[in-house]
């Protein structure tokens, strides 16, 4: 392989010129003159009731308000994998915070006003918070209509009870292993729902024009599957909507699907020719958009005497909330994956996804992964320990290593786990007892691994064009959305590479628009880098082409002799060269001007995985049940003061098998952001009432990471193993950076205190308690 | 609903507005002037993405009237770079890659400029301590402060 020019460099993202002036237009700062109309959604107090009755009559009467709007004017529901939810609730709540009605007035107070004057009356239902409790037989169901709701042909709701999905894997034969092994781990492990918390709530804005056009302004990580499903379950002709998606302030996974965009469409239908606003409050953010659903997790692993796992078995329950139109995907990315990253010939793993009376679970960072890996993670250390084995080794020995059949029968692609975990055991001077900073303290170490794979449908497509100006700088234009993640500089970074031309050349064409911007499924899964990179990277070599046969005509040579340097075409054997300024738009005159050849070039790329199968209901079994895993590992370094509880966090390593980092530099400010997004989330929380009622959705009760609170270092290590259809082996990083965080920590706890937590969140008050009754 | 007569400057220029009691500095930013730098993360001074200066003081714009800035000066993110010219920290936050999302930088920017203002020469726990009502979900902060510090280095804000 020759030298890369802007593969593998650390290059100024192509955003940051904006973001550091305030020039940066997100989806608030649009300003729409005097025209706009603001929105407010009137939301259930109740978890689980019945609506009787709704008089809109007072809101209407409120001088400003425009309109009105109710389940009723909107019959339809919507959903990505399982068609579960109503536009606004029009039947039956089934958490606080349900939409019932929407108002549309002149100003936002005026429609905050008003949505107190509508009247709801409902008949209260007895409601269910947790997924054990969820599934019993004599549980209030949530969805009595389950059965007749439209789903995705791999998601398994189980009619007449509150289980959405249930993914079921069986390999090997469990129940005579147990008996092989020389020592067996069974627990119950327990996480909350926690918020993704960007600081950018959720804002979309909507006009629908009289002609029957509709334009959707939002926050969105996915535009397009924003267009597919509004569209749907408005009955608008996908030609006629158009979504328009600026900077997104931060997304993981909450910005993924549809939330609250829909609504903003359906008001403006009522106010026809007005742009509607509307904006989450950070109350809402909390607990009415999206949140990461519970977990409740059975798992029992054994091995034999020399630490080699032989059997696991795993139940998993998620409180998938009041609709699980996207959660159903997470217990199913849970099922196939629910070895986490271990080699074990014998697995029973059941996942289910479980209607709750709470928020709406659904996407975040890591998609199944950090849930299942906080049991998972600690259980091989309680195993390693049984048997007398340390848990670097122990990891070492039994971790997923590439041409391994994995549980769903699937050929481990190729990754480097080891590396990864020698890497942070290195980083934490691994093995190496050392001294507390205070005689009240006490240290300890700990290292959990991980594998994610993209959760999502068998055949996400990426596309992507390449079109050059006079002066031969290129535009790229791509579906894929701007998170913070990096993903514009990636694509520019990718084209220029693939075209041969300086990375300062290229421009990336935003905001992302369905109208004018290439169809890309959603930016999610960590999947962009690695698809929409290959899409960039076609269209660039096809353009490429189209250049090289325009100058090797001119010529007389053959274009395989042909390639582009530093955005001039040179010939490796006359040594002719030609810059492709003019030319790329204005062609090639013939000789003595008799005439042109060539004109604009435009390159076209797409990409779709093509290769995955179905698995069997039954067993979980196909021959390949994903497209590939990224696997990482993590190690913590950490001090406990006895008299507080409070955990300082000295050192987070982190080593990941990105296959190939096309910016090393953003892909550690994911490492380290990730890190302590992690950390963050193990003392993270939302807490209801015994009605449901949310008792922390503010800044002040739901604490996120200040700077004050980061570890004192934060180490990042890149291992790079070339992914088989990845461009330039590239696979994605941006979830995988806090999957297993919280693990490693509770690992290190244990480490240095003796006391294992099973049930997040962590807590100085928890950890203090903890230790006094282990004195006791 | 009272509106009040008010005479501002922002980022320099001279502002002669009409405003509503109940309105916000961050909402006559925002609205009244289309200078949307300062963002809305919480209306509640809880997170520091709408940080300003007020007569060279970081001041949550969303706790503050806009009757209140009246005679007095306001700088936004969108009034430190001057004539295209970046200020040592905005470079730096590009040099440490210290911007993801970027929906937290203009306050970041703001809530640093004024601590290099005040203290030049901050030490690590004195940039955490003056970035502490800055929330950011992105970044870890850890470039954030390796920033600061190298502004700090090369001479203040």
């Amino acid at each position: 392989m020759a030298e890369f020019s802007s593969v593998g460099k650390n290059v100024p993202r192509v955003d940051v010129f904006e973001k550091v002036t305030g020039s940066a237009i997100y989806a608030d700062d649009r300003q729409f003159g005097a025209g706009l109309y603001y929105g407010r959604l009137v939301r259930s107090p109740y978890a689980h009731a019945l609506i009787k009755k709704i008089d809109v009559s007072k809101a209407l009467e409120v001088p400003g308000v425009k309109a009105v709007v109710t389940g009723k004017d909107f019959p339809g529901r919507i959903g990505l994998y399982l068609v579960d939810r109503p536009i606004f609730a029009a039947d039956r709540v089934r958490y606080v915070g349900d939409p019932v009605a929407g108002v549309v007035a002149v100003s936002e107070e005026i429609a905050e006003e008003a949505a107190r004057l509508v009247e709801v009356e409902y008949e209260e239902l007895p409601a269910v918070f947790d997924p054990l409790e969820a599934i019993k037989p004599d549980a209030p169901l949530l969805h009595p209509d389950l059965g007749s709701y439209k789903v995705a042909p791999f998601i398994h709701p189980v009619p007449g009870t509150n289980i959405s999905e249930h993914f079921k894997l069986r390999r090997g034969d469990v129940e005579s292993a147990w008996s092989q092994c020389a020592a067996i781990v069974e627990e119950e492990f327990r996480l909350p729902q926690i918020q993704h918390v960007p600081i950018e709530t959720h804002v979309a804005v909507a006009i629908w024009e009289p002609s029957g056009e509709v334009t959707l302004w939002t926050s969105s990580q996915s535009p397009f599957a924003q267009r597919d499903l509004i569209a749907q379950s408005l009955g608008i002709p996908h030609g006629n909507l158009r979504v328009i998606s600026p900077y997104v302030g931060g997304g993981f996974g909450g910005k993924a699907g549809v939330s609250i965009e829909v609504y903003a469409v359906a008001m403006a239908r009522a106010v026809m020719g007005h742009p509607v606003k509307l904006r989450m409050t950070r109350e809402e953010e909390f607990v009415g958009t999206t949140v990461r659903q519970s977990l409740v997790a059975h798992v029992k692993v054994g091995c034999d005497a020399d630490g080699n796992l032989l059997a696991m078995e795993v139940s998993y329950y998620f409180g998938g909330g009041a609709y699980n139109d996207y959660g159903v995907n997470i217990a199913r990315a849970a099922g196939y994956s629910c070895t986490g990253p271990y080699y074990i010939p014998n697995v029973k793993g059941d996942s289910y996804c479980v209607y709750t009376n709470q928020p709406i679970g659904s996407a975040m960072r890591g998609f199944g992964m950090p849930e299942i890996h906080w049991g998972l993670e600690q259980a091989m250390d309680q195993l390693a320990e049984k048997i007398g084995m340390d848990p670097v080794e122990f990891r070492r020995r039994n971790c997923v290593k590439t041409g391994q059949i994995i549980a769903t029968g699937m050929t481990m692609p190729n990754v480097d786990l080891v590396a990864c975990i020698d890497k942070v055991a290195k980083a934490v001077n691994w093995g190496k007892k050392e001294p507390p900073s205070a005689p009240h303290k006490k240290r300890g170490k700990g290292l959990a691994i991980m594998w994610k794979a993209p959760a999502m449908p068998p055949n996400p497509g990426s596309s992507a064009i390449v079109r050059f100006n006079e002066d031969a700088t290129v535009n790229v234009e791509i579906g894929a959305q701007e998170l913070g993640q990096g993903a514009f500089t990636v694509a520019a970074q990718i084209a220029a590479e693939a075209l041969g031309v300086p990375y300062d050349w290229v421009r990336v064409s935003a905001p992302i628009d369905t109208k004018y911007s290439p169809y890309e499924w959603q930016t999610v899964a960590s999947r962009i880098t690695w698809s929409m990179g290959n899409a960039v990277k076609a269209a660039a070599e096809d353009a490429k082409r189209q250049i090289l046969e325009l100058v090797a005509e001119h010529w007389d040579e053959d274009p395989e002799d042909l390639d582009i340097k530093d955005g001039k075409v040179i010939s490796y054997k006359s040594e002719r060269e030609l810059s492709l300024k003019g030319l790329v738009v204005y062609g090639l005159p013939n000789e003595d001007f008799e005439g042109w050849k060539g004109g604009p070039i435009v390159g076209r790329g797409k990409f779709m995985p093509t290769y995955v199968t179905s698995l069997d209901p039954e067993t979980g079994q196909g021959t390949r049940a994903v497209v590939h895993y990224t696997v990482g590992a993590q190690a913590v370094d950490l001090e406990v003061d006895t008299e507080t509880g409070q955990v300082e966090i000295i050192k987070i390593a982190s080593a990941y098998d990105v296959g190939k980092a096309i910016n090393p530099d953003l892909v550690l400010t994911q490492i380290e952001g990730g890190a302590v997004h992690g950390m963050s989330s193990t003392f993270e929380a939302l807490k209801f009432d015994e009605k449901g009622r949310p008792l922390n959705p503010s800044f002040v009760d739901y604490r996120i990471a200040t700077a004050a609170d980061i570890p004192k270092e934060i180490h990042g290590d890149i291992v790079e193993t070339p992914l088989e259809d990845g461009p330039w082996g590239a696979r994605g990083i941006g979830e995988h950076v806090m999957v297993q965080t919280a693990p490693a920590i509770a690992n290190a706890i244990y480490n240095a205190i003796g006391v294992r937590f099973n049930e997040l969140p962590l807590s100085a008050e928890k950890i203090f308690m903890a230790m006094r009754e282990k004195e006791e | 609903m009272g509106m009040h007569s008010i005479t501002v400057t922002v980022n320099g220029e001279k502002e002669y507005l009409e405003v509503p009691s109940h309105m916000t500095l961050l909402q006559m930013l925002r609205e009244k002037l289309a200078i949307t730098g300062p963002k809305n993360g919480c209306s509640a001074g809880e997170c520091g993405a709408c940080t300003v200066l007020l007569d060279g003081e970081p001041v949550n714009s969303c706790m503050v009237l806009a009757v209140e800035v009246d005679g007095h000066e306001v700088v936004t993110v969108e009034g430190l770079a001057k004539e295209g010219q970046l200020t040592p920290l905005q470079q730096a936050f590009i040099e440490h890659n210290a911007v993801q999302c970027g929906f937290c930088t203009p306050g970041m920017l703001i809530s640093a400029e004024a601590l290099l203002k005040r203290n030049p020469h901050p030490t690590e726990e004195e940039i955490k301590e003056a970035l502490v009502g800055n929330l950011c979900r992105c970044t870890g902060y850890i470039r954030i402060i390796r920033a600061v510090q190298t502004a700090a280095e090369k001479g203040g804000a």
